[in-house]
C-alpha cells in the first residue's frame, strides 16, 4: 500500500465522517471537524512563516544587514523594518496592558487598503458600470440587442429609484419602484440559483472522489 | 367516509411540510451519484460569454505569451480544476507561451496538478505531439503574497514581485521569460478564481490601469458579479462554475470532467424544483383548508 493510496482512504474517511453531521452530529463529525480546523491552522502558519515573513521580511533584512556589515552602506531594505514594527505592534494584543498599540497597525491596514481602494474600485465598479448603462435605446436593424439595452436602462432607472427614499413610493414614482424591486428580485433570484450550482458542483466533486478515486467504482 | 378520507389527506400534506430534511439529504445524494455511472453528455449551446473566452485564445498566433494566474485552493476544485485543464489543453494545442503565477499559496500547486493531468492526456493520445517544455513552452512562477499589490507591481516590472520562478531559477535565465518585462509583453490574461484577490482585483489593478485583455473562470458564486463586466468590455469572457467550465469543453470539442459532471448537476436541480413545487403545493393546500 503506497502513500497514495492511504491518503485517499484518509481523505475518504474524513469525508464521510463530515457527511455523518447530516444524519447528527456524533463523535466522528467532531473528529473531522477537529482535525480540519487544527490542520488548516497549522498550514497556514507554516506558510505564513515560509512565504510572507522569510522572504518579505527576514531575508530582505538580511541583505540590509550584509550590505552594512560588509561594505559599510545603508540600503533601502531596512524599510522592511517599519512592516515589522508593525507586526510585532498586532503581537502586543496578547499583552492586554498594552494591546492597544495593536490599533495602529489596523489603522495602517485600513487606512492603506482605502487609499488603495478607493480610485480603483470607483473607476472599474462606479464609473465605468454607469458608462456601461448609457446605452442607446433603439439599434437599428437589430432587435434583440434594442430590446437588451432596454431592459439594461430600464432596470438600472428602476433599481435607483427603490433606493430613493426621500420621496414616497406612490403613483408613477412607486410603480417604478416596484418594476426596481421585479429587477432586483430576479437579481436574487439568479445569484441564489448559481449559489446553488456552486454548492453541488462542490458534492459532485466529494461523491466523485468517494466512488471514483476511492471505490474504483467509476472509471 | 369523506370525512376519513379527508383527514387521511390532510395528514398526507403534513406529513410533506413537516418531511424530515434527511430524506431530502438521500434524495439529493441519489440525484447527485447515480448519474456519474452513466457517460452521458448533455447538449448545451455555448454561450457568447464562454465563446468570448474561446475566441480570445483561439485568435492568439501561435508562440504568444499568456499568463494564467491561479486564484484558488482545493476547496473549488470540482468547479475550476476542469477549467484549468481545458485552458492548458487549448494553449498547447496552439502552441501557446504559458507563464503560470498565483495570488492564492496553493493555485501554483493546483496548476501542476492540472498539467501532470494534461500531459499524461498528451502522451497517451497523441504520442505524435511532443509535451511541452518546462522553461520553453510553460514556466510556473510560483505564488508571492501582496494581493493586489502583485498585480499592480507586475504591471511595470515581473521581477518586482517575482525575481525567481517557483524552482528558485531567476527569470533572467529563463528562455521563455526573455523579453518578458510586464504585461506589455504579455498577449492576454487568464484568471482561474474564486474570491479574493482573483477577477474582480485583476479588472481593478491590471485591465482598468494597463489596458490588458483578460478572460476568467470563476465559481458559479463569483460569476454573476462577473457578468457585468463582460458587459462593459473589461473582462472578455468568463467561464462561470460548472456549466462555463462545460461549454468551454463543448467549444474546445473534447469533453472533459465539466461536462459528465453536468448531468450530476442537472438532475439535482431537477430534484431540489420538485421538492420545491411539492412544499409549495403542500403549502398552499393546506393553507387553504386552514382559512
Amino acid at each position: 500500500m503506497n502513500g497514495e493510496i492511504i491518503g485517499v482512504w484518509i481523505g475518504a474517511i474524513l469525508t464521510l465522517g463530515i457527511f455523518s453531521f447530516l444524519y447528527k452530529d456524533n463523535p466522528f463529525y467532531k473528529f473531522s471537524e477537529a482535525l480540519f480546523v487544527g490542520i488548516s491552522a497549522g498550514y497556514w502558519f507554516v506558510v505564513t512563516f515560509w512565504q510572507y515573513f522569510i522572504p518579505k521580511f527576514w531575508d530582505n533584512l538580511s541583505l540590509s544587514f550584509h550590505e552594512l556589515v560588509v561594505n559599510g552602506r545603508i540600503d533601502y531594505h531596512w524599510i522592511y523594518l517599519i512592516g515589522g514594527f508593525f507586526g510585532v505592534l498586532m503581537l502586543l494584543r496578547l499583552v492586554p496592558k498594552i494591546g492597544w498599540l495593536s490599533r495602529w497597525s489596523l489603522a495602517f491596514i485600513v487606512g492603506t487598503t482605502a487609499g488603495l481602494q478607493f480610485t480603483r474600485y470607483l473607476e472599474s465598479n462606479g464609473i465605468r458600470q454607469v458608462v456601461g448603462t448609457i446605452k442607446p435605446l433603439v439599434v437599428g436593424g437589430n432587435l434583440g440587442t434594442s430590446f437588451g439595452n432596454i431592459i439594461i436602462v430600464v432596470g438600472t432607472f428602476c433599481g435607483l429609484i427603490y433606493f430613493f427614499f426621500s420621496k414616497e413610493h406612490k403613483g408613477a414614482f412607486g410603480g417604478a419602484a416596484r418594476v426596481g424591486v421585479w429587477f432586483l428580485m430576479i437579481n436574487f433570484g439568479a445569484m441564489f440559483g448559481y449559489t446553488v450550482m456552486s454548492r453541488m458542483s462542490l458534492l459532485i466533486g466529494r461523491m466523485d472522489y468517494l466512488f471514483a478515486d476511492w471505490l474504483k467504482l467509476i472509471k | 367516509m369523506d370525512e376519513m378520507t379527508n383527514r387521511e389527506k390532510k395528514t398526507l400534506w403534513e406529513n410533506l411540510l413537516s418531511i424530515d430534511r434527511r430524506i431530502i439529504f438521500i434524495f439529493i445524494a441519489i440525484a447527485i451519484s447515480l448519474p456519474l455511472f452513466f457517460k452521458t453528455s448533455l447538449k448545451m449551446p455555448v454561450s457568447p460569454v464562454v465563446q468570448g473566452v474561446y475566441n480570445a485564445i483561439e485568435s492568439l498566433p501561435a508562440g504568444s505569451k499568456v499568463l494564467i494566474s491561479f486564484d484558488f485552493d482545493p476547496g473549488s476544485m470540482p468547479e475550476l480544476q476542469p477549467m484549468a485543464e481545458s485552458f492548458f489543453r487549448h494553449c498547447f494545442r496552439n502552441n501557446l507561451k504559458v507563464i503560470i503565477m498565483g495570488l492564492w499559496p496553493q493555485g501554483p500547486i493546483q496548476a501542476n496538478i492540472a498539467l501532470d493531468k494534461v500531459f499524461r492526456e498528451l502522451k497517451e493520445e497523441e504520442k505524435a505531439v511532443k509535451v511541452p517544455q518546462y522553461g520553453i513552452d510553460y514556466v510556473n512562477l510560483g505564488f508571492t503574497a501582496g494581493n493586489e499589490v502583485v498585480i499592480d507591481r507586475m504591471g511595470h516590472d515581473f521581477q518586482e514581485s517575482y525575481p525567481a520562478d517557483a524552482r528558485g531559477t531567476p527569470l533572467s535565465e529563463i528562455p521563455l521569460m526573455q523579453g518578458v518585462r510586464n504585461y506589455d509583453n504579455v498577449d492576454l490574461i487568464i484568471n482561474l478564481s474564486a474570491g479574493y484577490p482573483g477577477t474582480q482585483e485583476w479588472v481593478q489593478y491590471a485591465v482598468d490601469v494597463f489596458h490588458v485583455k483578460l478572460v476568467a473562470g470563476n465559481t458559479a458564486v463569483q460569476a454573476p458579479s462577473m457578468y457585468p463586466y463582460v458587459q462593459t468590455g473589461q473582462l472578455t469572457g468568463v467561464l462561470g462554475g460548472m456549466k462555463g467550465g462545460a461549454e468551454y469543453e463543448l467549444a474546445l470539442n473534447r469533453p472533459a470532467k465539466a461536462v459528465s459532471y453536468m448531468f450530476s448537476q442537472a438532475v439535482a436541480h431537477v430534484v431540489i424544483c420538485l421538492f420545491i413545487i411539492i412544499g409549495n403545493i403542500a403549502f398552499f393546500t393546506m393553507r387553504k383548508r386552514k382559512t
